[in-house]
């Protein structure tokens, strides 16, 4: 490392762009970040758009209400397709979530510097998105009030342990277990940076809310030394679990013996679907979020760039499961495995392959150009095809799996019903609120990290790579 | 620059993780009480009856069976509660004109069954069967406590789930000889032998089904 303080970004060596955009010292990320939350104040863009995701997140609750009323008769499903809108949503949002924890723990490990502008933010729509999905799980109890016989307590049955060998029940562990840890994580993460809204807040309250928080922080050398370590600590905690949660939500299908459930590629498959689907929706949302805030300097195409690179790859990892799908049917020489394949391309619900197939397969392909990975609106446009195609998935998987299994007597078809979609929209107002209230109350990239890729900055363990 | 917080903060916040930790023990703890306290589970709890029945005097002090009232606690799985007609055999002879029977005779005179609120009620999700404990061995007093020495009838157990649950895992502790069923008194002592030889013998004596079947969900929740 040179030992002159000229502050030149820092360049990855393996692209031409940078992570950082040029000439910023110290300072001037503390000032431009922080500004965001104290010194831009509520501005009426901010309350036109989360007015408008408020609202929506009502109708969320209003359609619970009515559901907790009636009962989970007011959905779509029935007696054939039991699993509906509440699964479908369940394990769209808990892969959603999926990006935040390679980009924060993954990404870190692997000394990935481009990760740093983007954790913060990413790690945030993890948090929202596991409680997005959480939501669906337990309203589909039918009685989501005894949910706590999910887990294990010295309860007046004598049954201390749930029953373990139901894959929902390892999922119970699986996504609590999730959302703690990148809670945690999120919550480490952001001290430091509370410390300095905390010094830098000029009103008594202010100060008094994120100095509680910053459990006080004071930047000693000490400090720096047990963040560091227990931040190591939990990207390890949570490298795991990238592949876990999503390994045991494919449980909940592979372990069954429906068509088109019960293969034995569903892990792999589902973990390349929740990245997918994750880094999707983190360039949905950090394409306008860089955008509005004139974040270009911290969100730079370089992140872009290296975003719809893994969108690229964990789509097409997602492709070749679908063909792989195509291939076991045919490969079983099973009746009923054979059917499935059949009726899922040419059923009733061969449209909704179609389209799967055009979102998840074709959308991406327009990645390998260099010039469409550096377009942020392009990026934002291929994103939202893939959100859509992985809800897609997930509806062609269970719905048209279980429509029409063994028994032709019991076929049938599903469709969701108003309740169903107030409550699927309803969720993304409930993410888009907890989001800006996250933007408008918390910085929502890492100062204390973007400095240390300044060249002058002292390396800290996961930053080896910046000081060569 | 001036420190926000007062320095006692530092004292505050460190004690404060610690109470957090006590609290929500203690509040955990308080819940499991709670739920096996006889505020919940009614034990030792008399309800209010139409009669003042008193089981021990019926019982210890006449010496009458359980099952001259309770006909079919052997065959059925609901014991019975005797019809107004059982009650008559005896007091339209004896104490026939007590006020304290006032509402027997006016429901004999009627014909309007008297409304006895219910002491051992399961929830409706569960099928328990007294005729099979019965006949499997399972004393009276296992369950229903010293019945005979009860002036009004209450709970002497809890009936929660865990505590059927700790019979089913193992029925050799409460197993008796069928004989001896309705016995309030009778011990393994009686017959010189131990509870535990007892019980293994006479669960392979009357085929009782292994602590694995027993405990099925479907054994009792059908």
């Amino acid at each position: 490392m040179p030992a002159s303080n000229e502050l030149e970004p820092s360049v990855s060596p393996t692209s031409r762009l940078p992570v950082i955009g040029p000439g910023h010292t110290y300072a001037s990320i503390n000032e431009k970040i922080s500004a965001i939350v104290l010194l831009r104040g509520t501005t009426f863009g901010w309350l036109v758009g989360f007015g408008i995701a408020f609202m929506i997140f009502m109708m969320m609750l209003g359609s619970i209400s009515y559901l907790l009323y009636k009962g989970v008769g007011v959905w779509g499903i029935n007696n054939r397709v039991g699993w509906g809108f509440d699964i479908i949503n369940f394990v769209w949002w808990i892969g959603i979530g999926h990006a935040g924890t390679l980009i924060s723990a993954i990404l870190l490990l692997l000394h990935q510097k481009w990760r740093t502008s983007i954790n913060r933010f990413a790690e945030a729509m993890t948090l929202f998105a596991v409680a997005c999905a959480g939501l669906f799980p337990v309203l589909h109890l039918g009685r989501p009030w005894y949910a706590y016989f999910l887990f294990p307590y010295p309860n007046t049955m004598g049954m201390y342990f749930p029953q373990f060998r139901s894959p929902l029940e390892w999922d119970v562990f699986a996504v609590s277990t999730y959302a703690s840890v990148s809670l945690v994580f999120w919550y480490v993460g952001l001290i430091p940076d509370l410390a300095t809204l905390r010094d830098r807040a000029r009103n008594w309250f202010t100060k008094t809310i994120y100095g509680f928080f910053s459990l006080g922080w004071r930047g000693s050398a000490r400090h720096w030394h047990r963040y560091e370590s227990i931040y190591l600590l939990l990207a390890g905690l949570s490298t795991p679990l990238v592949l876990s949660v999503h390994t045991i939500v494919s449980f909940d299908f592979a372990v069954s013996i429906i068509p088109g459930w019960h293969a034995t590629f569903f892990p792999p498959y589902f973990v390349a679907g929740a990245i997918y689907a994750g880094f999707a929706m983190v360039l949905t949302l950090a394409i306008p979020v860089r955008w509005v805030y004139g974040l270009e300097d911290f969100i730079t195409d370089k992140h872009l760039e290296n975003m719809g690179l893994i969108t690229l790859v964990t789509g097409n990892m997602v492709g070749y499961a679908y063909i792989m799908e195509l291939f076991y049917g045919w490969y079983s020489a099973n009746e009923y495995e054979q059917f499935m394949v059949h009726n899922r391309v040419l059923g009733p619900y061969w449209a909704l392959y179609v389209a799967l197939i055009v979102c998840n397969i074709i959308a991406p392909q327009f990645l390998w150009s260099k010039r469409i990975r550096r377009n942020a609106w392009w990026l934002f446009g291929i994103s939202m095809f893939v959100s859509v195609g992985m809800w897609l998935e997930r509806y062609v998987i269970i719905v048209v799996s279980l429509h029409r299994t063994f028994l032709p007597s019991g076929w049938g078809t599903y469709a969701g019903t108003f309740w169903d979609w107030t409550l699927y929209i309803g969720t993304m107002g409930f993410f888009l609120t907890l989001l800006f209230l996250f933007i408008r109350l918390l910085p929502m990239i890492s100062m204390s990290e973007m400095q240390m890729l300044l060249p002058g900055a002292s390396g800290a363990p996961q930053k080896g790579e910046a000081k060569s | 620059m001036a420190q926000h917080f007062h320095r006692s903060m530092n004292t505050i916040a460190k004690v404060s993780i610690f109470g957090a930790v006590f609290i929500i023990g203690f509040s955990a703890w308080l819940l499991l009480e709670v739920n096996r306290s006889s505020n919940v589970t009614n034990v030792g709890i008399a309800l209010p009856q139409p009669v003042q029945f008193s089981h021990q005097h019926h019982v210890a002090g006449l010496g009458i069976e359980c099952r001259y009232c309770h006909t079919s606690v052997e065959h059925s799985a609901f014991a019975n509660i005797p019809p107004i007609s059982t009650c008559m055999n005896c007091h339209q002879q004896i104490w026939f004109g007590a006020p304290m029977l006032e509402p027997v005779r006016a429901s004999w005179k009627s014909g309007q069954a008297l409304e006895w609120n219910r002491v051992h009620n399961l929830g409706d999700y569960v099928y328990f069967n007294h005729g099979v404990h019965v006949q499997k061995g399972i004393g009276c007093v296992s369950c229903h406590g010293r019945v005979d020495q009860m002036q009004l009838i209450y709970k002497d157990q809890p009936h929660t789930m865990e505590w059927c649950l700790s019979c089913h895992r193992n029925p050799a502790q409460h197993i008796r000889p069928r004989d001896q069923v309705f016995n309030m008194t009778w011990k393994p002592e009686d017959i010189g032998e131990t509870q535990a030889a007892l019980g293994a013998r006479l669960v392979k004596e009357y085929n009782i089904e292994p602590a694995r079947k027993l405990t099925s969900c479907s054994t009792c929740h059908h």
